[in-house]
C-alpha cells in the first residue's frame, strides 16, 4: 500500500522513531517566532542556560501588536512597546534574524516566510501561531505550536510528536466566478464543523483545487486550523515550483533541480489509503459568510439568518443562540441585508497581493458607502510596496479607504485597530470569535470580493449586486 | 513541572460548546512577558456578567472545569492554559479538546481528561444540583469521581505518564541529541538557511497617517 504526502513528509523528518508509547521526534526545518508567543520561550532558554540550537533555521518579525499608522514613531501602547522590545532584544541576544516595524520585509509572519523563499515543498514549518497551516500550501507540514513548544524547537530544533491522521478533502469541479478559494474553505469547515479536523493533516486535492494560484492556496492551508485540524497540505506542482523560483531564499543550480527532483516525489501514492475522505462539488458554491461566533456557523450570502429552532442538535441549538445574542441578529433575516459598519481586508488569509488586486478591481471607480470604513492592511510590507507600485493604494484611496502599515491589526485587535462594542465588520480574516475583533465587536468573515462589494453597498454583498461588476471578475 | 496524580476541588459546570481561546484569554492580555499573573484575564468578557459561573460564590474557587466539546479551539496562545492554571484549575474536563491547546495543557501540568458528552451532562446535572460540590480526578486510576458517579476518562498514555512524573519535554529529547545531529549530517544541501539574510533590495516604507 502507497503512502500519503503527508505520511512521507513524516518519514522524512523523522529524527527518531518513538518506542513504548513514546511521541516520535522529527526535525524541524523553519521556526518563525513573533513578539507574543515567543517571549516566555526565550525567557526559559536563557533560565536554563541553553542556546538556540539553530539560528540559521530561525527567523522572526513583529506582526500582531504593530500599529499600522505612523510606525516611524515609538509604539503608543506601553505593553504592546516593551513586548516589540522584547523580542528584538530576545533576538540580538540568542543570533536570530529580525524583520522589525519599518523594514521593508516586516509583515505577518504567515506572508513573510513564502515571499523571502524561506518556504518551500517538502519542508517542516512551525511558527508559535496556529495559522502556520498557512505554509502546507506548499506542500509542507506546516502547524502550529504554543510556547512550550517554541522553547523546545528554539533549544533541540525537534518536537515530539504523535503522527496525526489523514483527511483527504476532495475539491472537484469548476469554481463559478466571483467565488473563491476563501469560499471554498469557509464551505467545508461548515460541513466537517470546528471540531472535524481534529487529529488530522488534512490533505486538499482535486481539480479546483489544482487551479488556484499560490495566494489562492494559502488562503484554503491558513483556515485548516478553523476546522481544528493539525494541518492542510496541497501537493507541490508547477505552480508551486513557478512560485518559489527566483525568490531570495529559493535553491539556485544544481541545489534547484536536486530540489524540485525531490519535490516532484511529494504526492499521495494512487494507492495510498486516507484515514477519512471529503467531497465538495466547487461548480455547486457561491459566497460564502458566516453568521455566528464560530468559523463553522457560515451560509452561502443568498441564504438567511438561521433559526436555532432548526438545529436537531442541542448543542448546536444553544450555540446557534448564544451566536445570534451576541450578533444582535434575527432568524430569517436575508443575509444580504445586513449593515456592515467596517470592512477589514487584510490578514494572514487574504493579505496577499492577489487579495488587494482583486478586491481592487471591484472598487475601482465606485464610491464608499457613507457609512462603512473601510481598512486595507497589506499582509506585510512588500506586498505594500507592491501594491503601491501597481497604483492599488491609490485606487482604495480614491475610493474612501483608509490604506495602512502591514501586521495582523484588526483581525485580532492587538494593536489599536480594534471594533467598537456591537459594531460590525465584514472581515477576509479568520476568526469571527466574539470579541476577537475587539470587545464587543461583531464579525462575518468573507472573502476579498465579498468585502470589496460590501464596502461598496453597505451590506453584506457579493460583486453580483453591484452594477457592471461582472468584467472586474478574473 | 509538578508530579500529577490525583487532585480533588470544586467542579465548575461551563455549559458551553466550542469555548475558543479569545473567550478562555482574549488577545489584549496577550501583550504581557511573563508566563504567570493571567488570572484576571481568564474569561474576561464573561466575568463582566454577574451570572457568568465563575461569580457565583459556590464556584468561584472551582478547580476542576466540566466544559461543553471542542474546548479551546482558535488560537495556539499557550496563555490560555496559563490563565487556567494561574486561576486555580488543574483539570479541564470535556468530550473533545482542540488538538494544540490539549498539546499545551501537557506540557503545563493542566489535565485534559477526556470523557463521553452523555458523562459531562451527568457531571453538569450534579454540579449545578448541588454547586460547590468537589470532584477528585485521579490519574492515576483515569477516574473522575463526584459523588455517588464514577467515570473513566480518555488520555495518551505518555502524556498520562510524562504528568505523573513531572518530567520536562526538552531534558527528555536532548537525551537523544547524538540522533538530532546524525539527522543534520544528512539534510540535503537545497533546504534553506535564514542565514546569511537574503532580501530583495530594501526599500523605503512610508508610514501610513490617520485619515481627518
Amino acid at each position: 500500500m502507497g503512502t500519503t504526502l503527508a505520511e512521507k513528509l513524516w518519514q522524512d523528518h523523522l529524527v527518531r522513531k518513538g518506542e513504548n508509547g513514546a511521541p516520535d521526534l522529527i526535525y524541524i526545518d523553519l521556526h518563525m517566532c513573533h513578539e507574543v508567543t515567543s517571549p516566555q520561550a526565550f525567557e526559559g532558554l536563557r533560565l536554563a542556560g541553553r542556546p538556540v540550537r539553530r539560528p540559521d533555521l530561525t527567523i522572526a518579525t513583529e506582526d500582531h501588536n504593530t500599529p499600522t499608522l505612523n510606525i516611524d514613531l515609538p509604539i503608543a501602547d506601553e505593553t504592546s512597546r516593551i513586548q516589540i522590545n522584547t523580542l528584538r532584544k530576545n533576538a540580538e541576544e540568542f543570533g536570530v534574524r529580525i524583520h522589525s516595524l519599518g523594514d521593508a520585509d516586516q509583515g505577518v509572519v504567515h506572508v513573510v516566510g513564502p515571499q523571502l523563499g524561506l518556504t518551500m515543498p517538502g519542508m517542516t514549518v512551525v511558527c508559535g501561531d496556529s495559522h502556520t497551516s498557512t505554509h502546507g500550501a506548499f506542500g509542507a507540514l506546516a502547524f502550529g505550536i504554543g510556547t512550550s513548544e517554541v522553547e523546545h524547537v528554539l533549544a533541540t530544533q525537534t518536537l515530539p510528536l504523535k503522527p496525526f491522521k489523514t483527511m483527504a478533502i476532495n475539491v472537484n469541479g469548476e469554481l463559478p466566478k466571483g467565488t473563491t478559494a476563501k469560499d471554498i474553505i469557509l464551505a467545508i469547515i461548515a460541513k466537517i464543523g470546528t471540531g472535524g479536523g481534529q487529529g488530522y493533516v488534512l490533505e486538499y486535492r482535486g481539480d479546483a483545487i489544482k487551479k488556484l494560484s499560490m495566494e489562492a492556496r494559502m488562503t484554503i492551508c491558513n483556515m485548516s486550523i478553523e476546522a481544528g485540524a493539525r494541518a492542510g497540505l496541497i501537493a507541490p506542482d508547477e505552480t508551486t515550483f513557478e512560485y518559489v523560483k527566483g525568490r531570495p531564499h529559493a535553491p539556485e543550480g544544481q541545489d534547484w533541480d536536486d530540489a524540485v527532483a525531490y519535490w516532484k516525489t511529494l504526492v499521495t501514492d494512487a494507492d495510498a489509503v486516507f484515514d477519512t475522505e471529503v467531497d465538495l462539488n466547487a461548480s455547486d458554491l457561491e459566497p460564502f459568510v458566516t453568521w455566528g461566533t464560530n468559523p463553522g456557523q457560515g451560509l452561502p450570502l443568498s441564504a438567511t439568518v438561521p433559526n436555532p429552532e432548526d438545529f436537531a442538535d442541542e448543542t448546536d441549538r444553544e450555540a446557534a443562540e448564544n451566536a445570534l445574542r451576541y450578533m444582535g441578529l434575527t432568524p430569517g433575516t436575508p443575509l444580504r441585508e445586513i449593515d456592515i459598519d467596517t470592512v477589514f481586508l487584510g490578514s494572514c488569509t487574504n493579505g496577499r497581493i492577489e487579495d488587494l488586486r482583486a478586491a481592487a478591481e471591484i472598487i475601482k471607480g465606485r464610491t464608499k458607502a457613507p457609512n462603512t470604513r473601510m481598512l486595507v492592511v497589506p499582509g506585510s510590507a512588500r506586498v505594500r510596496l507592491q501594491a503601491e507600485a501597481e497604483g492599488l493604494d491609490k485606487v482604495f484611496l480614491d475610493f474612501g479607504a483608509e490604506w495602512r502599515n502591514a501586521g495582523c491589526s484588526m483581525c485580532l485587535g492587538m494593536n489599536p485597530d480594534q471594533l467598537k462594542p456591537e459594531e460590525r465588520s465584514a472581515s477576509t480574516s479568520n476568526r469571527n470569535f466574539e470579541g476577537r475583533q475587539g470587545k464587543g465587536g461583531r464579525t462575518h468573515l468573507v472573502s476579498p470580493l465579498v468585502a470589496a462589494a460590501t464596502a461598496v453597498r453597505g451590506k453584506l454583498s457579493s460583486p453580483d449586486d453591484l452594477e457592471n461588476a461582472a468584467a472586474a471578475l478574473v | 513541572m509538578e508530579k500529577f496524580t490525583t487532585h480533588t476541588g470544586v467542579g465548575v459546570p461551563l455549559r458551553r460548546s466550542n469555548v475558543d481561546t479569545d473567550q478562555i484569554i482574549p488577545a489584549v492580555y496577550l501583550k504581557r512577558v511573563t508566563k504567570t499573573g493571567f488570572d484576571d484575564a481568564l474569561f474576561a468578557a464573561w466575568r463582566g456578567d454577574a451570572d457568568f459561573i465563575l461569580n457565583q460564590p459556590a464556584y468561584k474557587n472551582g478547580s476542576v472545569l466540566v466544559a461543553g466539546p471542542d474546548f479551546g479551539t482558535g488560537s495556539s496562545r499557550e496563555h490560555a492554559v496559563w490563565a487556567l492554571k494561574d486561576y486555580g484549575f488543574k483539570v479541564v474536563i470535556a468530550s473533545r479538546f482542540a488538538d494544540i491547546f490539549r498539546g499545551n495543557s501537557g506540557k503545563q501540568g493542566l489535565l485534559t481528561a477526556v470523557v463521553s458528552q452523555e458523562n459531562v451532562e451527568l457531571l453538569w446535572k450534579l454540579l449545578e444540583t448541588e454547586p460547590g460540590k468537589e470532584i477528585t480526578v485521579s490519574l492515576e486510576d483515569r477516574t473522575i469521581t463526584c459523588g455517588e458517579l464514577v467515570i473513566s476518562f480518555e488520555i495518551d498514555d505518555y502524556v498520562r505518564w510524562r504528568l505523573m512524573e513531572g518530567l520536562d519535554d526538552i531534558g527528555l529529547t536532548l537525551q537523544h541529541e547524538e540522533d538530532i545531529t546524525a539527522f543534520e549530517a544528512q539534510r540535503e544541501g537545497w533546504r534553506p538557511k535564514t542565514l546569511p539574510a537574503k532580501t530583495e533590495p530594501k526599500q523605503p516604507v512610508v508610514a501610513a497617517r490617520p485619515v481627518e
